[in-house]
This record gives structure tokens, sequence and C-alpha cells, in this order.
């Protein structure tokens, strides 16, 4: 249905001179939007251009406004010849659509050429006036908002979590059409800039049609990333959480008044116009929570019979994803209550200490040197060994993973030369191809002495999951792209899960038949290029296997999902993980979390004065609830699979912090820290890397090649992050994220993480070195030396995170701790072994030391490679997540960056030398890296990002996007040790979180940071005053800037308004008060004078600039003034030196935001008042 | 094994003070890592050599790209692409627009031309200062020339505004551009004991009292060029030694007021015919461009080179200025009060900033 949209050319400022004998440009504007096209007058010689436009006016349908940029293009006007482009904007509509983003679109914007780069700026206005669209059967999915943060956005509330979306288009690849041949590289690249825009309209447009159907309104941590495949095409997809999102509206004047009164509202239809558009979707949905919230209440009632019914629940596990729908019915899950009714009381204290649901991967620690300590991606491995085991006892589990092996056999079979999906997976690799990984594995589960538990009888299972459970498993993925997520949501975490396949590229012309898919064919695409279908099976095969891995992991939901690819020639690995988890069904059913959260709160009572009576009133308030109060610090560390049951050899002990739950030695997960975690001493970056050489081969021998090499390949990145694990005496891994990319002659794989020391979990051993020949004495000294090496290393890392003795704990806190232990003791003995009760005793102590055997070089190498990693310097932290743990007074200094090299290695390296030069590569950087940051110190770099490329034969590229944090060391509120106290200031925090703020306020304004309070102020007040300026005048210089200048010498020209970004989803010491709308750019880069453009570096650092300046323009022009969860997806970056050539392209995208500084809170409030009338009187009158 | 491409680029551009005035000082890569690694940076730090090597080459490269705006320093704060905070565009500015003494000491007077440029290199040399930043400091000068030059209105505001200069750093250009345009001699061996700041002041006083804009509050004219009217009347001074009675008059009328107040009395009454003809020639003579250039030699040779052979204090200096400037005023026959003002002025504060060793 129809929309307006209006777009008016104001001026340009510093163009470049387009004609030499004037020294001046002729310039004139082209604004394009589908197919019509308006031009202004030519603004004869001048740099700086005015030429205030009348307003062109667009009447298009809303489809076409979300899938199609607004373009303008800036033109040198010539008589006699064709007119010179100077270059272009191209600029996303979407933001306008929504009614509660950003209104209008104004500011001076980049103009960019593909090969000149910047030259110049542009000052346009924007507008769109959207009609009501309430046609079911409309293609168009105008108002859905999109957040690239992978949490629920800072002024939010989530409703409901609907779940997985995903979606993806494909198109050719101007770059590869015959047309390209006769083609300008600026065109070539022109062609593609825009499809690529075209492509992700298209893709949003369509994910949010899915959204509608859902009943959401939000897509919440989007995640789009192109793949391109060369020949054989474009495609561009997109993976996100739906939600129904609600405005906050605790700050009604802060957070209302700036966004209804911000800058331009009035231009706006009218104020009526934003609400009715929401109105049908937000009434859709609240019938919804009311119905569900009874629902829950339901269920959590029926939680004990459930364990009486014993095996019951499981049969509906396996039975359940078989009946896949992609809609939660709710209806349909109503049976399931009366099923569960009629509670056997003297059953429940059982239910406590068997079925605590916690969900962890842990690892063997006392195995041999084969020691399979992978995490979830491996959680098939373990699988398989102990399926023998359990057979008889257990049917469900086989079950479920009896595809994963099943399914990579047949498709070898059927095709008959193995090729296309070689392999699914890394087990159907070790199975497959790799014909002794299967007594490796079998050796494995038998030495390790979680092989044991796993073999002890006694199907008890977890039950409280299988209230959300049976809602998540009518989805087709139970999959969530958030990596933090509400207060109560996630209850238990089971590993990391991962599914890579290894695709070729070339066979995929098969035309799928069943199009079930609307595909619109993109304007200039002449024959249909590759069935989405295709690609769509590919990801539906590894989403199916993640699904599968994390039911074998007892947990019906996988949380931080991502997916990705790499491509070298025309072999694709298909990457996806996530961490099994087990979710309250809160959210997903239920209405508001307000009452539930209420009554939750409750039994936390009525643990903390006597537990045994919680038994009686358990029945009435929800179990789930209960569980998760007991213990918010601790809850999500238990298990949730079975112990008696475990899919893979682990080493179970009582959660250290209830006492209650078994909890896995180790943790491996892809989200970040639950805040309410209870951590000891800080976290720390933890990274394993890898690179391997691969013989040179073409498609289907490739392929095979290289998904042989994979599962080692993960392996050995497994080992290393559990040995520097170990070393640093931490527990548990948050953010994993393992990137595999793929070369003609090698492999390289990167792991990172945030090592943390999770209180709950044991204290990890130290790490012993054996040598397998002991009978020489110089070979016993060289142990020797080398264990005291690493015992030196894993002391200094303890002081160095401070990370103190868990036994202090345990000592002080005393008396309340052993009780309950004993008491579940008592309740589980029949079913414990005397293993068990040893474990526990002595999980600090010696015995469950890391043993390393150095019986050949490679294991001397991974030795060393152990100890060069170089610690931080003083000062410094880093980590991969979103904040630091042990680190709260952040202070508003923040330094986002980014940085990339490319090393060339001399051929013929071998993997050990490979490797070294690697991993020196990323400690080098690293280095790089904290020199640079050294004035923020004390400082934390926080979300390091690393991507790896192997842009070409012998090339490594790293490319790593972090921010530096400064913090206050002055109020280490990390003091308290004690996780009780611990516990109870973040029982409070969790909920408030603004608490976080208000502690930082004060250590802000204590130290004396000079640029801390006056700035935020004068940085709004600057931006509106300019944006003021420039409505009204549009002048190339606006006058009135120098009030908000904040310097006594006067800048006449500061007119740019200060945008911040940053990866996190916050801004330290401010309060985002709006969302203007997801910014998601592409650009690409070419030079044929790359010598005189500085080199390879000259260009890059340039190119990366733009793009920044660009992100910052357009945030700026949005009325924002911070980008948070900023990411560069992609770079790739491809130089021809001989030719003096190079040509890079970058995709960025974040969500761009308004913030105000907590300090200026109140104040500004008023001030933006003032302001903003001011602005939007200008606005009318143009 | 190498390093192909190693950059960093930050929201916040980060700039170093220390990589910045090695750049500035015209020093290369890579003896700024040498100069950096004495200066213990590494150690403070715990950085090895390759980081400070990556970390001055990306400075560089910032401040190469940056060098384009500093060169209109207004776009510096208009520009999208770097984000610099506002106190960092000031310090970037400033130290790119600072200058040696010694060298603008050298260059000071000469023109702005190619020629100059091409003789850059004998003044490092002489100078001790790279030749790159030579050429830095006088490319500064030529571009702060040039965009000056034509403009209307006060030179020092001129210059700050569209350069963003600080106050003192403004004037110092002013200065320059004013010697420049002038084409004041100060290369000559008797002016080489003044320092830049002696004739910035000198340049200061003459910007402040003998132009155009200096009485007519900036109207039409500018403020490189002195007063032609002032000049022509400077003539009318002449008097002040052609009439034999005047003369005569007025060396009685300072002497009697000098009488009693300095040791060196004597020979101030004995040289004083001397001293009242060169200070009145130099006067008389400005109307000429070629004795303009030479005024400051004039101001020397004429008056304090003579002084200073009497063994005159400054402070017999300023007592003997101040009296043989108010007594002028006393003579029935004199009539050119204002035009006398306005020389003596600046003829004595010159006078005496210039008097000293």
């Amino acid at each position: 249905m129809p929309g307006k949209l209006k777009a008016k050319i104001v001026a340009g400022r510093h163009l470049p001179v387009m004609d030499r004998a004037s020294d001046l440009t002729d310039a004139f504007v082209e604004v394009k939007f589908g197919n019509t096209t308006f031009k202004t007058d030519v603004y004869p010689k001048s740099l700086n251009p005015q030429w205030n436009s009348e307003w062109f006016k667009f009447e298009v349908d809303d489809e076409d406004l979300q899938d199609e940029p607004l373009q303008i293009t800036v033109l040198d006007h010539d008589t006699y010849s064709a007119n010179d482009s100077i270059g272009k904007v191209y600029i996303d509509i979407d933001p306008l659509l929504c009614s509660e983003a950003a209104t209008v679109i104004s500011g001076w914007l980049p103009i960019y050429d593909t090969i000149h780069g910047i030259r110049g700026e542009i000052n346009v206005l924007v507008k769109v006036d959207l009609f009501n669209d309430l046609n079911r059967f409309r293609q168009s999915s105008c108002g859905v908002k999109f957040f690239c943060t992978t949490s629920v956005p800072r002024c939010y509330r989530a409703v409901l979590v609907h779940g997985f979306v995903e979606e993806l288009v494909v198109n050719e690849d101007p770059e590869y059409q015959w047309i390209d041949r006769i083609r300008t590289p600026r065109a070539s690249n022109e062609a593609r800039q825009r499809l690529i825009f075209l492509m992700s309209g298209e893709l949003q447009r369509k994910i949010g049609l899915k959204v509608l159907e859902m009943g959401g309104n939000a897509v919440v941590g989007y995640l789009q990333c192109f793949d391109l495949e060369g020949e054989s095409g474009l495609v561009v997809r997109a993976i996100g959480t739906a939600c129904t999102l609600e405005k906050i509206s605790t700050f009604p004047a802060t957070a209302t008044h700036p966004s209804n009164s911000s800058p331009s509202k009035d231009m706006k239809d009218s104020p009526q116009a934003a609400p009715s558009t929401l109105g049908c979707r937000s009434t859709h949905s609240s019938p919804v929570h009311s119905a569900s919230s009874r629902l829950s209440q339901g269920f959590s009632v029926s939680v004990p019979t459930l364990l009486f019914a014993g095996m019951k629940p499981r049969h509906r596990s396996s039975e359940a994803p078989r009946a896949r729908q992609c809609r939660p019915g709710f209806g349909e899950e109503a049976p399931g209550v009366p099923l569960s009714s009629g509670p056997p009381t003297p059953l429940r204290a059982q239910t406590f200490s068997s079925f605590s649901p916690s969900k962890s991967y842990s690892r063997q620690s006392s195995s041999s040197d084969t020691e399979l300590s992978l995490t979830p991606k491996t959680v098939g491995i373990f699988q398989c060994p102990s399926t023998p085991a359990l057979d008889s006892e257990s049917s469900p589990l086989p079950s479920v993973h009896l595809p994963c092996h099943l399914r990579p056999v047949m498709s070898s079979r059927s095709t008959t030369p193995p090729l296309l999906h070689i392999s699914q997976s890394d087990t159907a690799m070790l199975r497959k191809s790799v014909s002794f990984s299967e007594e490796l594995m079998l050796a494995a589960s038998g030495m390790g002495s979680g092989g044991s538990v796993g073999k002890e009888a006694g199907p008890l299972k977890a039950l409280l999951r299988q209230q959300t459970q049976s809602a998540l498993e009518q989805r087709e993925y139970p999959f969530f792209t958030l990596t933090a997520f509400p207060p109560g949501f996630l209850l238990h975490v089971g590993g990391v899960v991962s599914a890579r396949s290894v695709k070729l590229l070339d066979r995929i012309h098969n035309p799928a038949l069943g199009n079930t898919r609307s595909y619109k064919l993109l304007d200039w695409n002449s024959f249909a290029a590759d069935e989405p279908e295709t690609r769509d099976a590919w990801w539906e095969e590894i989403r199916q296997e993640i699904k599968s891995h994390a039911k074998a992991l007892g947990c019906h939901a996988v949380v931080g999902y991502s997916e990705s690819t790499s491509i070298c020639e025309e072999v694709c690995i298909l990457s996806a993980s996530g961490t099994a988890a087990i979710l309250s069904s809160r959210f997903m059913q239920d209405g508001p979390p307000d009452t539930e959260h209420r009554l939750s709160r409750q039994p936390l009572c009525v643990f903390s004065t006597g537990s045994e009576r919680v038994e009686g009133d358990m029945g009435s308030s929800a179990s789930l609830g209960f569980e998760e109060v007991v213990s918010p610090g601790c809850g999500f560390c238990h298990i949730p699979y079975d112990e008696l049951n475990i899919p893979f050899p682990a080493q179970l002990t009582y959660c250290y912090c209830c006492r209650r739950y078994k909890v896995p030695d180790v943790l491996f997960t892809t989200i970040d820290l639950p805040n309410e975690a209870n951590v000891t001493g800080k976290g720390c970056l933890i990274q394993a890397r890898l690179c391997r050489t691969k013989k040179k081969a073409q498609g289907e021998g490739n392929a095979t090649a290289i998904s042989s090499l994979l599962p080692f390949l993960e392996y050995e990145l497994h080992t290393q992050l559990m040995n520097k694990l170990k070393l640093r005496s931490m527990n548990a891994l948050f953010g994993l994220r393992i990137q595999i990319s793929v070369g003609e002659t090698m492999l390289l794989g990167i792991a990172s993480a945030t090592g943390v020391y999770l209180t709950a979990l044991p204290s990890p051993g130290g790490i012993q070195i054996a040598g397998k020949t002991p009978s020489d004495i110089t070979y016993e000294q060289h142990i020797s030396t080398m264990q005291k090496k690493i015992n030196d290393t894993i002391a200094k890392n303890k002081e160095l995170h401070d990370i103190n003795p868990p036994e202090v704990v345990e000592e002080i806190i005393g008396s309340p701790i052993p009780e309950p232990r004993q008491r579940s003791r008592l309740f589980r003995s029949h079913s414990e072994s005397s293993d068990e009760v040893s474990e526990l005793d002595l999980s600090h102590g010696k015995k469950d030391a890391f043993v390393l055997e150095i019986d050949d070089t490679d294991a001397v190498e991974d030795i060393h490679a152990l100890l060069t990693d170089s610690p931080t310097p003083a000062g410094f932290y880093s980590c991969n997540t979103e904040i630091m743990p042990g680190i709260q007074n952040w202070t508003s200094a923040i330094q986002m960056f980014t940085s990339v090299r490319v090393f060339r290695l001399n051929a013929n390296l071998t993997n050990q030398g490979l490797n070294k030069i690697f991993s020196d590569l990323c400690e080098n950087l690293l280095k790089s890296l904290y020199f640079k940051l050294r004035s923020m110190v004390p400082c934390c770099l926080c979300h390091l990002n690393f991507t790896v490329a192997i842009p070409e034969d012998e090339l490594i590229q790293v490319a790593v996007t972090a921010v530096a944090m400064s913090f206050d060391k002055e109020q280490p509120l990390e003091n308290g040790k004690q996780s009780g106290e611990k516990t109870l200031i973040k029982a409070v925090t969790e909920n408030d979180e603004q608490l976080q703020f208000n502690l930082e306020l004060n250590a802000e304004t204590s130290s004396s940071n000079p640029r801390s309070s006056p700035k935020g102020l004068s940085e709004v007040g600057s931006h509106l005053s300019a944006r003021a300026s420039s409505l009204e005048k549009a002048s190339p210089l606006p006058e009135g800037r120098s009030r908000s200048l904040r310097s006594d010498r006067s800048y006449s020209g500061s007119s740019v308004a200060v945008v911040k970004m940053t990866p996190l989803s916050f801004i330290p010491g401010a309060k985002i008060i709006k969302y203007l709308g997801i910014i998601n750019m592409f650009f690409i880069r070419e030079t044929s004078s790359l010598r005189e453009e500085g080199g390879v570096s000259g260009f890059l650092h340039t190119f990366i600039a733009e793009v920044f300046a660009m992100v910052r323009a357009h945030v700026a022009a949005l009325g924002g003034n911070a980008v948070v969860s900023y990411s560069m997806k992609e770079c790739v970056f491809m130089e021809n030196p001989n030719k003096n050539q190079a040509q890079c392209l970058i995709n960025v995208s974040g969500d761009a935001v308004i913030f105000v500084r907590e300090s200026e809170l109140d104040s500004t409030l008023v001030q933006t008042q003032s302001a903003t009338t001011h602005p939007s009187n200008g606005g009318e009158g143009t | 094994m190498s390093v192909e491409l190693d950059v960093f680029v930050g929201n916040t551009t980060i700039m170093d003070k220390e990589v910045y005035q090695l750049w500035l000082n015209g020093y290369t890569v890579n003896d700024a890592v040498k100069v950096r690694i004495e200066g213990g940076v590494m150690e403070e730090c715990e950085a090895s050599a390759e980081v400070l090597l990556s970390d001055t080459m990306d400075q560089y490269r910032t401040f190469q790209m940056c060098e384009r705006l500093l060169h209109h320093p207004a776009k510096l704060a208009n520009q999208l692409l770097f984000q610099i905070p506002p106190d960092r565009q000031a310090m970037l500015i400033e130290r790119y627009y600072a200058f040696d003494d010694s060298f603008v000491r050298e260059v000071l007077g000469k023109k702005l031309s190619k020629g100059t440029k091409k003789d850059l290199d004998d003044v490092s040399i002489k100078t001790g200062i790279m030749l790159k930043s030579c050429r830095r400091q006088f490319d500064n000068f030529k571009r702060v020339f040039k965009v000056v030059e034509e403009l209307k209105g006060p030179l020092v505001e001129n210059i700050r505004q569209h350069f963003l200069l600080p106050d003192p750093l403004a004037r110092d250009y002013a200065a320059i551009v004013f010697f420049a345009n002038n084409r004041f001699e100060t290369g000559k061996k008797k002016l080489q004991y003044l320092t830049f700041q002696d004739f910035a002041f000198c340049a200061g006083q003459l910007i402040n009292n003998w132009t155009v804009g200096a009485v007519d509050n900036m109207m039409e004219d500018m403020d490189v060029d002195l007063d032609k009217e002032f000049l022509q009347d400077l003539k009318d001074l002449k008097i002040l030694i052609t009439d034999k009675d005047l003369l005569d008059q007025h060396k009685s009328l300072v002497c009697t007021a000098l009488r009693g107040k300095t040791n060196v009395f004597n020979e101030m009454e004995a040289n004083f015919k001397n001293l009242s003809r060169g200070l009145v020639n130099i006067a008389a003579k400005l109307i000429n461009a070629k004795d303009v250039r030479d005024f400051f030699i004039d101001l020397v040779e004429k008056f304090i080179e003579p002084c200073r052979s009497d063994k005159l204090t400054s402070i017999d200096v300023n007592l003997y200025l101040t009296h043989y400037t108010n007594s002028a005023h006393i003579l029935d026959t004199f009539k050119h009060h204002t035009v006398w003002t306005r020389y003596m002025g600046v003829i004595k504060s010159c006078i005496l900033r210039m008097y000293h060793d």
C-alpha cells in the first residue's frame, strides 16, 4: 500500500574540483527511487553549492520502500560531454517506516565514490508519509523493528519471545556477469552495492513478514551476512529472534518526550498515525499473554508428577520434534497439563537433588592424552561411545543422535560420488571419513571416569524443562540469537553445540521444484540464479543437526545461536553454533513478566529461612521461578541433562554455591555471562589458534580433504582452549566463537572466548605434565622444569585475575552449606556411587589435575605454545563478551576501533611453523592494541572480535573490532568477595539496570574526567543546534554552533556532531532513550593507483575511516548520537600490487540510538525539549 | 614472512602527541622509532620494537591523511572523516603551525617564493632543523600569507579566524606576514643579535600604529601595508632637523629636562643632533619602499649603535626618547604633533625592545 517518500536536496560542501580550468564544479543532483528520477538545477561554479531544491515526491508501495534505498547521485554538469559522476549516497529508508524509530533523515552525508572514496558532503532532508496498511495479504512488513543487539534493547521490555526467524535471498553477482567485461570498475561496484542494498531490504522485509505472522513486533539479534560465492552467485541471509517488545515508560519524561518532540517529529504524518500502525499488532499479542500465563501456572504445578511419571516426558521429547510446526500453537500444549497433574508430595525432595536442571558441558579432566574434551559440537562424538552402554536404559538418547550418524552415511550413498554433503558435522566426519576416529573415541570414553558415571543407570529426568520444552519443541528451530536474557529467562546451560558442513558451490544448479516461498526476482536479474531452496536446504540440515545435539544435552533450546560461512573457490564451509539451554516458558507464552517476577521472588525468602519448608510451599508457585531464584548466581550452571545418562563423560560435583544441584567441572557457552552469575575474580580473553596445511585440490577432492581435516582442527582447538583455561585457573568459557577459514593450501581456525571462574563450578585442578619415558634423567628434569613453569604461570594468572581460592568461601560460610548437602546426599544415597562422594571432597585437590603427556614433539610444542601467550600488560583486561566480569565501575571513556593485519607467509612451512606464526600474529596484534590504547589505562578491551581469512595463498588476514572502556580503579566493587554478599547485591542489581549506572555515575563524578559531565549535554546540544541550522539555513558553515563548543577558543566550524560507536549493547554512564533503526551498510572501494594512495595500508586505512565516517553521518542524520552493537561483518580485501590495484568490500551494521548521559538525564530533559522545539519549527518552515 | 598490511582505525582518531612532534620535526619512521625507544616508552608499556614500529607507521599515516585538512584548519572541524575531540584538533593545529624561532629568523622578511624555498636546504644545514620540517614551516608561512594578503580587517584577527590559531601564535604569524609583505631586511650581520621575538614585537607595533587599519578601524584597507598617507606626512618632520632654530630649541629643551637625571648626560648632549638627525631622516625616507626595507638596519646604525658606543643603558635610552618625544610638542613652530606622536611611539618601543646585546 502506498507511502509517500519526500526528499529535498539542500546543499553540498567540500565538493571536489571537477573542472580543472576554473578549479570549480558545476554540480547538480539526481534523486532516484525505484524507477523514478528527479534532478536539481545545476549550481554553477561552486564547491559549496546551495541547491535548496523543492521537495521531490515519490509515491510508492511500502514494499518498495522497504526494499529500495533512496539513491542520490551528485554529478558535474558538462555542456559538451557526458556529465561526470562525483559520487553517490544511498539512504536506507527503513528507519522512517517504523513509527518508534526516526522520523526524518536530515544532515550532512558523505558523497561516496567507489574509486575516489568520500568526495564532499551533501545536505538532504528525507521524510516518509506512510498510510496504514491493514491488508492481511500484504507483502510488506513496515513497522517491525530490527535490532542488531543480541539482548533485549535497553529501553524495551520483552513481553514475548517468539523464536527463530531466518530468510535468505540469492542473486547473481554483478561482478561475474558477462557485462562486467565491458563495464567500468565503477559501474560494476555500484551495481554490486545497489544490489546488496536491494537484497538486504528484501530480506529484512521478508523476515519482518515472518515476525508479523508469529505475532511479534521486533527482531532482536538480527544477524545478516553475505556469501560472495563468486561465479555461482551472491547469497544474502539473515537470522534473528522474533520478539514482542514493549517500550519501558519508567522515564516518561525523558523517554517519551524527547522522542515525541525529537527534531522533526512534526514531519511524520500526524501523531495519531503512529499508534494506529502499531495498533493491530499490540492488540494481537495481548490475548496471547493472558492465555499463556495461565498455562505456565498449570505447568508448574505439574512438575512433581512428571518425576513420578518417569520416562513419560522423555518420550514426549523425542516425539515432539518430529511433529514440527512453525508456530507454537498454544492450544496444543493444553493436553500436556492434565497429563502432568497429581502430585505425590514425598517425591518432591528427590526432585531437588536429582533433576537439578543444569546444563553444562563438562569435560573429563583426568583422561589420558587423547583427551576428547570437546564441547557441544563434539557432543556427537561423546554420545556415540556412550550409546552402547545406555542403549538398554534410555531409548530416547539413541534415537536423538541416531540421525546424525545415519544421515551422513545416507547422503554419501545417495550421491554416489561422495561430494556434496561430505561432512554434515564433525561427528559425521569422524565416523565416516576418519576410520580410526571411532576407536579413538571409544578409547577416550573408556578411560574417562565420566564413562562410569554414564553407565550408572537410573533414568531420572530433569522435569522442569518439560513444560517449556513442549512449547519449544513444536517449533521448527527452538533457536535464539540472543546472548543475554531478561532475568529468569535462561534456566540452565548445557554447553556449546555446533555443526559444520562442507559444500561444493558448483553443484547447485539443480532447480528445486517445490517453490513455497515467494521469490521476487530483482529487477536487473535476467534469469534465475540459484534457487534459494538449495541454500535453504543446506542450512536446514545444519539446523536440524544443531537441534539434535541440543537434545542430546537434555536441552530444548539453543541460545547465542549464529551461523557463518567460509568460502574458497568452489568449496564452502557452513557453520552454525550455539549453546544448548533450557529456557523458562515465561517469555514464551507468558504475559506480564512482572507478575511472574513477583511470584518467583517469594520463594527466595522461603528458601533462605529454611530449605525444608520449601517443599511445602512449592506446589503453589512456579517451580521454575523457584529454581531460578533459589540461586540466581548459579542456577544456570546446573546440568540440564540427567546425570545418570550423561551424554558424554563428565565429572559432576555439587554446585559450589547452593550445594544442591550437580554442576559440571567445566562449562563452555556462546552466550554472554549472565548478569547475575557468581564469578570469582576477573575474566580474560582465551584464544586458541590453529593453522593446518592442506594439499591443493579441486572440487570434490578438495571438499573431501577439507572435511577430513575439520574434525582434527576442532579437536585441537578445543584442546588448546581447555589447556589455556586450566592455565588461567578458570572453569568456564563465555562467548565462545570458533571460526574456521579455508584457503587453497591451508585451514585456519581461531576460537575466542572469555574465560571466567564461576563460583558455582569446582576449582580447576592444575596442569600436570607427564612423560612417557621416565628412565631418562635429563628428560625428567626437563619435565620438572616445565611443570614448574606451568605452576608458576598458573599462580601468576590467579593473582592477575584476582582468583581467590574458593576454599575460603567454603570455610567462612561454613554452616549453612553442609546442611542441604547432607540432606541431598541422604536422599540420593541410593543412586550415588562412592566415587561421586569422593569427587565431591577432592574436587579442588590435586587429584583432578589436568594431565598433559609429552611423549612427542607435538605435545612439547603445545606446551610451549601455552606458555608463550603473554599476559596482558598492567592495567589492561580483555574479553570478547560484552563486559568483563568483575569490573563494574566503567567511566564514560570509550574507544571503538578496527584493526586489520595481513601477513605473508613463506612457502613450505610445517604445521608447527604455521601455528607459531599465526599465533604470534594474533599475539602481536593484541600487544599493539594494548600499546595504542595505553592512555586509557586502567581499561578493558571488550567484545574483542577476531575474524580471520585467507585472502589468497600464503596470506593470512586478521581483523579485530573491539571497544576499549576505561574503568575506575578507586572503587573496586568486586571487593565483596563473598559470594553470598555478592549475590545479594546482584539480586538487587539484576532487576534494576539503572543501578549499575548509578554506581558508575559516582565513579565518574569523583574521577576528574573533564569530559564526562559537560559532554553528553553539549553533544546533544551541538547536534541539535547543527541540525537546527541545517534545517533553517542549510549554509555550509552553520552558525550558532559556537554556543555548544566546549573550549574557550573559538572553533568556527565544529558543526560535526560526535557519534559514539561501540560493539556493545550499551554505553557506559549513559542511558539509551531511543532506538532509531538499524544501520546496515555495504561499501566497495577500489583503486588503480594503490601506491599513490599509500600502499595497501594507506588504502585500507582510508577506507575504514571512510566507512566509520559514513556510519556516523547516517546516524547523525537520523538524529542519533551513537551506534551500539556495531560490528564489521565482512572485510574482504584483495590486492594486485603488480597492477597497482586493490579492492575492498566492507559490510557493517549496528543500531542507531540516542543516548543521554545519566548525569544529565534530568537537566537535559528541559534543554532537549527547548532545543527541539526550535528545529521543529525550522522544519515546518522549510 | 612479513606484515603486508597493518592498520588501526579508531572511532575517535588516536594521536600520540610525542609521535606527532617527531613527525612534525621531519623524522623518518625508523628514526622516530629509535627516538621513542630511547625515550623509554617500551619499558613503560611492556611493548616491543615491533609494536612501536607498527604504531609509529600507523600514526604517521594518520598524520599524512590529516595534513591536507590541516592546511585549512577550519575544515578540520567540519570534516567527517576523522572524529577528533576539539581539544585535540586545537593541539594538532597549534603544533602544525608552530615554528622554530631559529628557522623563522632565517626567512623573516624574505619573499615567500619558490626561490626562497629552494634555498631551504641551506637553512636546514645552518639551523640543524630537518629539511622536511623547514618545508612545512615555510609552506605554512606562505599559506597564511596568501590567505591573509587580500583580506580586509585586522591582520591578527584574520589569521586567528582562518587558521584557528591561539592568540600569541596568530600574532607571530601576523609579524611574519607583515615582514614578508614589506620585505624588511633582517639578515644583515648587524641585525643578527635580534631574535624573532624582537622583530615580532616591532611588527606588532608597526601593525598597530602605522597601518591604515590602525587609525581607520579596519575600514577599507588592510593591515599588511603601511599607511601611505602617514608615510607621506612623515616627510614634514624633516623640519625638526632642517630648521636650525628648531633643532637648537629642541636640543635645549631635552637637555634641560635630562640634566641631573643621568650620568651620561654629556654624551647625550653631544650626540643630540646626530641622533635626532638619524631618527628624523629615517622618518622622512620611509615613503620609499627601499628605505622601508632598511628600517631596522637604519634604527640600529643611526641610533642604537651610537648610543651603545656611548654606553647608554636602556633606562637612559628610555629617558632620552621620552623627553625627546615630549619636548617636540613644546616647540612653537612645530605643528605636526599627531604624526610625531604616531611616529615616535613606535620608534621608541621598537628601539627599547631592540636595545640589548
